[in-house]
């Protein structure tokens, strides 16, 4: 069953088309990859399905409905979440802090709830940090849990956004480049976890320059170049397609 | 220790009012409560949700002219005039923060300047209304509620400080729920938060709406005690020095405003041969303040503290800091 | 007839000043990132300081001088003190040093000056008529005189390599780093011309409006709905919306209301801002 849809999705900014008439498809429950050279237009991509950033033309099929028109935060509550690609955390919060922020919008209490201390917000609260210390756990942060997130390593940062990605139980999850700056061991660590998550049932899409990481975990890769899906398909075909080995030896980087 | 400070604080605010025999202190101590609750609503918008809005004294006015007006024009006594003012600043500052929190940063505080002028100005100069300079006289004082009278100076100042005790009580269960968690990761990532499916205009609009409403109460507080009011209670002035009284307090937390209040008011009354230089000093201080100690007096507390701050949300995570890269 | 044509005059002298403060105001956008709150202090320091000349018995333009490079001296004394260490903090951070520095100032002349209107002379008094129009010299004079310094600044602007340079900050600051663009030395300059436009301005009033400490805030706003109109380090933006506000406020006051004349800018600002929430020129992302 087709989760995501992409039809003529485009973004220009003033006379930069950035991303230029993609027409996409992921799979419920894949790992499929987005490739490219610098400059692609990937990140504006995800921008775009998160609608973190307005399409200029083009709609966007998620869950099967259609939220070309849906503020992100829309688009985030029906379960799609992601990860930015410089890691984005609140700084002086704890790690947990961070992960209950996630986990808000599993969440009805309001206002009147904070201001009696309603036994809604008691029960909330507990199923919150229940839930919280769940995800740090799958993401190897558990002993962190109450240390502000700017003083852990920057890898620890990147498992504590997908924390902070995860804990809302998505449907999606974009990746924006989680490999980037991490070293091998770290890496395979990275990929297992990243595997396991699937393995749940969660649809994973994945922005990476680091080509044997895509190669490996993606079932179906795309790649753009200069915001146009040039290549769609199987590692296997991707690895072999003269426009893809094109766009990333001939001539730009 | 910490954790006592409040219980101790308010014991000693308890007695205050009875060993300061003195009426003009007795005023002072007043007008130090009134102000340091509208503090505390600029605290909410500012130092929780991080929206510097510059039209906070606008709100003061229409919850002061509210009470007055309804009094001196309608007959209403302050007890029907206070929550009135209050709702009022809470529907206009729902209304005029689903207009302004559309725009971000600096011209949010621009707009925000810009619309408090204009309410000063309309009530300076919508004279059959308001007055105009000449202001609002004879504005009636609260009346009795069941067996309290609230004639004496000892018993306002002790009813200010039952809304001050509130206002700081609301705001700590709000900085501790879920709600508050929102705003402050509104306040530190507009598109991790909206990421996470927190819709940021309507958390933004909220706390807007809080910080009208409490500056309302604090203006409705002014009116029913001073006894008359000028288009001076929303000029653009007192959104300043609020502002200062948050900074030195530490922006973000939650004794902050009060402490800064105190401080900063008291010292400019009780020094009153500062009064010529008082805004020469509170300029410099905004500067110094921002420059070296922008958590203010909270941070340094912080900064002091043995123990880290468990559970810190929104306690003065200082102006220095800003979203992981 | 005469009394729109008088008006419209009006509207060129104000225009010429508000013109000049946005002018500075717009430039030093590029460089600060954040509205400077306290440019309009800048402003009344400059009358300030050409009244303490003249006072003294010194020429008007003798005065003029004086207190443009004295302010621009202190643009650049705030950039180095204040703003310059601030530049990697959050953008609230300035906004709240502008606003310190600006009650700073105001109350620093109130307490030199006191808080009464000081009136000061200008040298050229007599009235002309102009196609009908009685008109004082001075009002000409300064008319004249800002078309002058904004052309000189036109020229310097896009004639020199160092003006370029300052327009392309006041444009796009990461844009003018990345191209080595050394931006310690364009904030400084463009503080010093900025204040040195708004001292200017202020000289140039001062004679018709009088001096008085609180003469700095309302031409702060209207700076800012004029940069808002114009767009935020727009130099035609701030050329024309300057004029185009004074003209509006002008015919405002004598055709709606005089009371609310004042008001004519805000309410302007605030329409601009509710149906554009980003500002006439920015771009939507």
């Amino acid at each position: 069953m087709t989760l995501l849809e992409t039809r003529g999705l485009s973004k220009s900014f003033g006379g930069l088309r950035a991303v230029d008439g993609v027409d996409f498809a992921v799979t419920a429950g894949s790992i499929t990859g987005i490739i490219g050279p610098n400059g692609a237009g990937k990140t504006t991509f995800f921008n775009l399905i998160s609608r973190a950033l307005p399409p200029t033309s083009g709609t966007i099929v998620f869950d099967g409905a259609d939220v070309t028109p849906l503020p992100a935060h829309r688009v985030a509550r029906r379960g799609m979440s992601r990860t930015f690609q410089a890691t984005t955390l609140f700084a002086d919060a704890t790690a947990i802090e961070n992960v209950l922020v996630g986990y808000r919008q599993r969440t009805r209490s309001g206002l009147f709830d904070a201001m009696v201390r309603s036994p809604r917000l008691a029960r909330e609260e507990r199923d919150a940090d229940a839930a919280a210390r769940e995800a740090l756990a799958t993401a190897d942060l558990a002993a962190a849990a109450d240390r502000p997130a700017k003083s852990l390593t920057q890898e620890q940062q990147k498992r504590l956004a997908m924390a902070v990605a995860l804990v809302s139980r998505p449907k999606m999850l974009l990746l924006d480049e989680p490999f980037a700056g991490i070293n091998a061991n770290q890496t395979r660590g990275l990929m297992a976890l990243i595997e396991s998550i699937s393995a749940s049932g969660i649809t994973i899409l994945l922005i990476e320059h680091q080509m044997q990481v895509v190669m490996q975990l993606c079932r179906r890769i795309m790649v753009l170049d200069y915001g146009k899906r040039i290549a769609e398909g199987t590692p296997e075909e991707i690895r072999n397609d003269p426009a893809v080995l094109d766009a990333y030896l001939g001539g730009h980087a | 220790m910490r954790r006592a400070l409040p219980s101790i604080a308010l014991g000693v605010a308890a007695l205050l009012p009875l060993a300061l025999r003195n009426e003009y202190y007795l005023q002072i101590l007043t007008q130090a409560y009134v102000l340091a609750i509208s503090a505390c609503g600029l605290n909410v918008i500012l130092g929780l949700a991080g929206q510097l809005s510059l039209a906070h004294s606008a709100f003061f006015g229409i919850g002061a002219y509210a009470v007055a007006l309804l009094a001196t024009k309608a007959g209403v006594p302050f007890w029907g005039g206070l929550p009135a003012g209050v709702l009022l600043c809470g529907a206009v500052g729902f209304v005029i923060g689903s207009i302004c929190l559309r725009s971000r940063g600096h011209y949010f505080a621009i707009f925000t300047l810009a619309v408090g002028i204009i309410i000063h100005l309309v009530i300076q100069k919508w004279e059959s209304l308001t007055h105009g300079h000449i202001g609002v006289i004879g504005i009636p004082g609260p009346g009795p509620l069941g067996p309290i009278a609230f004639d004496s100076s000892v018993a306002r100042s002790y009813l200010a400080l039952f809304f001050l005790a509130l206002t700081v009580a609301a705001t700590a269960r709000l900085v501790r729920s879920p709600v508050g968690r929102t705003l402050m990761a509104v306040r530190e990532s507009e598109a991790l938060a909206a990421a996470v499916g927190i819709d940021v205009m309507a958390a933004k609009r909220m706390a807007f709406t809080i910080s009208a409403a409490l500056a309302g109460l604090a203006g409705g507080l002014f009116a029913g005690f001073i006894g008359f009011l000028g288009p001076e209670a929303a000029n653009v002035e007192m959104t300043f020095n609020t502002l200062l009284y948050v900074m030195v307090g530490g922006i973000g937390s939650l004794s902050g405003p009060v402490a800064g209040t105190f401080i900063v008011y008291g010292l400019s009354q009780v020094l009153a041969v500062l009064q010529q230089f008082q805004m020469v000093i509170f300029g410099l201080a905004l500067v110094l303040l921002i420059l070296f100690m922008p958590s203010g007096l909270a941070g340094a507390w912080k900064a002091f503290g043995r123990r880290p701050v468990r559970r810190s949300l929104g306690g003065g995570g200082g102006l220095g800091e800003g979203v992981v890269r | 007839m005469e009394l729109f044509a008088q008006q419209v005059l009006n509207g060129l002298v104000t225009g010429s000043v508000y013109s000049l403060v946005a002018l500075g105001l717009t430039l030093i956008y590029g460089t600060m990132q954040v509205p400077n709150f306290a440019h309009g202090q800048l402003f009344m320091l400059g009358a300030y300081l050409a009244y303490a000349v003249t006072r003294a018995g010194l020429h008007y333009w003798i005065a003029l001088v004086v207190a443009v490079v004295a302010v621009a001296i202190i643009g650049v004394a705030l950039e180095r003190l204040v703003f310059r260490p601030l530049r990697n903090a959050p953008h609230l951070n300035s906004m709240i040093a502008a606003l310190g520095v600006m009650l700073f100032l105001e109350a620093t002349a109130q307490n030199i000056w006191g808080e009464e209107f000081r009136h000061m002379d200008s040298p050229y008094r007599g009235v002309v008529s102009v196609l009908g129009l009685l008109v004082t010299s001075h009002r000409l004079i300064l008319i004249g005189a800002a078309a002058a310094l904004m052309t000189a600044l036109l020229f310097f602007l896009t004639r020199t390599v160092a003006g370029s340079a300052i327009r392309a900050t006041a444009q796009n600051p990461d844009g003018a780093l990345l191209v080595g663009i050394d931006t310690n030395r364009m904030a400084m300059m463009t503080f010093a011309i900025s204040a040195a436009l708004a001292a200017f301005a202020g000289v140039l009033i001062a004679p018709i409006s009088l001096v008085y400490p609180s003469m700095g805030v309302m031409i702060t706003l209207k700076g800012f709905v004029i940069v808002v109109l114009g767009g935020m380090g727009s130099v035609p933006g701030a050329l024309i919306g300057g004029y185009l506000l004074a003209i509006a406020e002008s015919l405002g006051g004598t055709y709606v209301s005089a009371t609310y004349q004042d008001l004519v800018a805000f309410v302007l600002l605030a329409l601009i801002f509710t149906f554009k929430p980003t500002g006439l020129f920015r771009e939507a992302v």
